[in-house]
């Protein structure tokens, strides 16, 4: 292919410029006076990632200010809504930091609400705080702009760069121009991974036209796990997938619903039915489902159960909260910050909230690790908070040294959100600065070789779609290739019926992990035929190939964790109970990069908070 | 509600390409105006219609689920600092809705960090980051929360 390659030297490379790379950017600066620090972002920073949208709410706020929460209480939230299980130090460090993020962006201009009563942000829940969030990420974007040496838009980064002098150590990344085509390697002392956790590895609801309706962005390829496991990162927590929800077909939020307008969910009939399924749920969990607030995968379970029962749609009771004129406006402005889709859902079939209870569905199931859930990265925690287990040298530092990680690629850090996010990003660039002046005396070497070996694997799609383009008339149809989507829906189905998505309930079992993990090996194998007709199609390919390698992650931490932790999430058939005695613990494992091979351990769970 | 653009309003700007997050607003090579290559991967986020400014895209619903005869209009002005918003339902009902987006003029108000006084010889290896623990705003003036490692409770182990 004759396409350029461009190089770039740099002290600090962010891959992938949303919440967490835009924190970890601005941040650096700071520590970096004299660093090159460069950001490598797939779309355009001024939207792209999960806030790309808006949003109408800043869910992780303490408010130290004002005494409303401490640290230590972010960190009991988030552990009793993932039913005892996240990293405490890193929650209690994100906690303990985030507020002086979030007095930045309104200083910035980001219009956050305040209680005409007390003068505070006005809260919606006990940790949310509402706002008119839809420039949120042009604002933060600025900030990165003004502290980064340069913005590389339009960059799909496919690969980190090992460094061949230390063969546990990163030394940058390397990926293409998606409008030029150019192969652009960067060769970085310490690389940020900002990138998106994973929509579209299990089949969504919605597979025609509306496939694009998913909850988190179709752009969130799962390069955020993708990258560091290609690399032999050690991840944690994948199995613990996260399912919504939310108004059906748009995933329209209900969060400011419950919370701050005080709507409440009902059967078809009208009836209350969480309570019904109190005690089937205490078979199953025991004494979690007696905790404040009840744990979302819980509330979840009682959902599915009652829509099992033959008593769906569960509905949203909105037709008295939306006689209040300012809660109706709250309703709407909050799909409108936020989740356009679902207005228009609504206008399309002429559902008023104010006169109709609207339904409610739950979703396909996502990976990530910024909202309620913990996928990602095992990463170190920060020298005065972190058990010996947790701690190596660097805060946010990956299993593999130089490597750190914020927002969706860090595990065990549950309910971060944006402001987390984005304050993850500036502690891993603090700790960056301190990598790199520690190892000032031992650059990383990148050969020319190993650029050459990426080279041809990241134009393969093109130029196998252009030898056997030919062989047919015209169509989608080739015996020598499959097209990105081809591949995109394969990994969505064996996903959805093996490893517990929605049209089986949620429920898995070893034998349909074990077929899964077979499928799941010859899709790979299949990859290497995957063929791509333009630069477009070529980045959708790479998506593929990020999301084909974090599913092979899910379903190995599904297999290994032999109980159901979360029911609501998903199930597994042969361990339907949660078993505190023998998986009171993290799951961590490691792709091995030469041989494929993944290995499985557990790690413990520390809690530094009572 | 996939984005679709108007043949007679756009001009090919191409500010809807530069802004898309999913990379699938292109310029039609026959009819050098921009159109939505990729239905299907669009997360009706609005990012194009607010970056156009012959206002020559909108949205139709999603086909599988949304009837026809809608529309969700956005007008984002960022002199102004507004997001106004018209959303008209099938049956012909309307609602009209108006946010702010910022409150200071754009980018003004954040700190170019470069020449900001710069880290003391030490503070690398603290816990702070820039501008904390003032910026914390913690009540009584307090430093950064921590918690001593001999309170930890046990970890659990297997």
């Amino acid at each position: 292919m004759g396409f350029k390659t461009v190089y770039e030297d740099c002290d600090i490379l962010v891959v992938g410029g949303g919440m967490g790379g835009c924190g970890a950017a601005f941040e650096a600066r700071h520590w970096g006076r004299d660093m090159r620090i460069i950001v490598a972002e797939k779309a355009n920073i001024d939207r792209s990632g999960a806030v790309a949208q808006g949003l109408y709410a800043i869910n992780c706020y303490m408010g130290m200010r004002w005494g409303e929460n401490q640290p230590e209480d972010h960190v009991r939230y988030a552990r009793n809504d993932l039913m005892g299980m996240v990293r405490e130090d890193l929650a209690y460090d994100m906690a303990r930091h985030v507020d002086s993020a979030v007095h930045k962006f309104e200083e910035w201009g980001l219009p956050l609400m305040r209680n005409p009563e007390t003068g505070r942000y006005q809260r919606e829940g006990k940790w949310q705080i509402m706002i008119h969030g839809e420039s949120y990420k042009p604002i933060v974007a600025e900030a990165a702009r003004k502290s980064a040496d340069k913005i590389y838009n339009r960059i799909m980064v496919t690969h980190l760069l090992k460094d061949e002098n230390h063969p546990n150590r990163v030394g940058g990344a390397i990926g293409f121009n998606v409008r030029t085509g150019d192969l652009h390697v960067f060769k970085a002392k310490a690389v940020i991974v900002g990138a998106g956790g994973a929509s579209h590895i299990f089949k969504p609801r919605s597979v025609g036209e509306g496939m694009g309706r998913t909850w988190y962005a179709p752009w969130s390829s799962a390069s955020a796990y993708a990258l560091p496991i290609m690399l032999g990162a050690k991840m944690t927590q994948m199995e613990n997938r996260i399912v919504l929800c939310r108004f059906k077909d748009g995933y329209g939020p209900v969060g400011a619903y419950f919370l701050h307008l005080k709507t409440y969910t009902q059967n078809a009939y009208g009836e209350e039915y969480e309570s019904k399924w109190y005690d089937h749920t205490k078979a199953m969990v025991g004494e979690y489902i007696d905790h404040h607030p009840t744990p979302t995968c819980l509330r979840n379970h009682a959902f599915l159960q009652e829509v099992a029962a033959g008593r769906g749609p569960i509905h949203m009771v909105t037709t008295e909260a939306f006689q209040d004129p300012h809660k109706e406006t709250v309703g709407w402005e909050n799909f409108l910050g936020m989740t356009v889709g679902q207005a228009v859902v609504w206008a399309s079939q002429d559902i008023d909230p104010k006169y109709i209870n609207p339904e409610l569905t739950t979703s396909e199931p996502y990976v990530m690790g910024s909202h309620a859930t913990c996928s990602g990265a095992w990463a170190s925690g920060p020298e005065d908070l972190s058990p010996s287990e947790y701690y190596w040298g660097y805060n946010r530092m990956m299993t593999v040294e130089g490597l750190f990680g914020a927002g969706d690629a860090l595990g065990g850090t549950a309910h971060a959100f944006s402001s987390g996010s984005f304050t993850e990003g500036r502690l891993a660039a603090k700790a960056a600065v301190k990598y790199i002046r520690d190892h000032a005396k031992d650059p990383a070497k990148v050969s020319d070789q190993q650029i050459e070996d990426l080279r041809k694997a990241i134009y393969k799609p093109m130029e196998h779609y252009q030898i056997y383009r030919n062989e047919i008339v015209a169509g989608t149809v080739s015996p020598h290739y499959l097209l990105p989507i081809h591949g995109l829906q394969r990994l969505e189905k064996i996903m959805d019926e093996y490893v517990g998505g929605i049209t089986v309930n949620y429920m898995t079992n070893e034998p349909l992990l074990k077929f899964g993990l077979d499928k799941l090996k010859i899709l790979q194998e299949d990859f290497e035929s995957i063929g791509a007709e333009d630069l477009h199609q070529l980045q959708r390919a790479w998506e593929l190939k990020h999301r084909i390698t974090a599913s092979e992650c899910v379903t190995q931490h599904t297999l290994f964790r032999k109980e159901t932790r979360w029911p609501g999430y998903y199930y597994r058939g042969d361990y339907l109970k949660l078993d505190d005695e023998n998986w009171h613990v993290l799951t961590l494992s490691r792709r091995d990069p030469e041989s494929g091979e993944w290995k499985m351990e557990k790690a413990p769970v520390y809690h530094i908070v009572d | 509600m996939p984005t679709f653009v108007y043949m007679t309003r756009c001009d090919g700007c191409g500010h809807c390409v530069d802004i898309c997050p999913s990379d699938i607003m292109h310029i039609d090579p026959t009819y050098r105006r921009a159109l939505n290559i990729e239905p299907n991967m669009c997360w009706e986020c609005y990012s194009c219609v607010k970056a156009c400014p012959q206002n020559a895209i909108d949205c139709r619903g999603y086909a599988d689920f949304a009837p026809l005869g809608h529309s969700v209009r956005v007008r984002r002005e960022e002199e102004k600092g507004t997001i106004s918003w018209k959303i008209k339902f099938r049956d012909g009902r309307e609602k009209d809705f108006v946010s702010p987006i910022t409150t200071k003029p754009w980018g003004q108000a954040i700190e170019k960090l470069a020449e900001q006084p710069p880290p003391g010889a030490n503070d690398l290896n603290s816990q702070l980051l820039w501008s904390e623990p003032d910026t914390l705003l913690i009540e009584g003036g307090g430093g950064l929360p921590v918690i001593s490692k001999d309170k930890f409770k046990q970890g659990v182990y297997y």
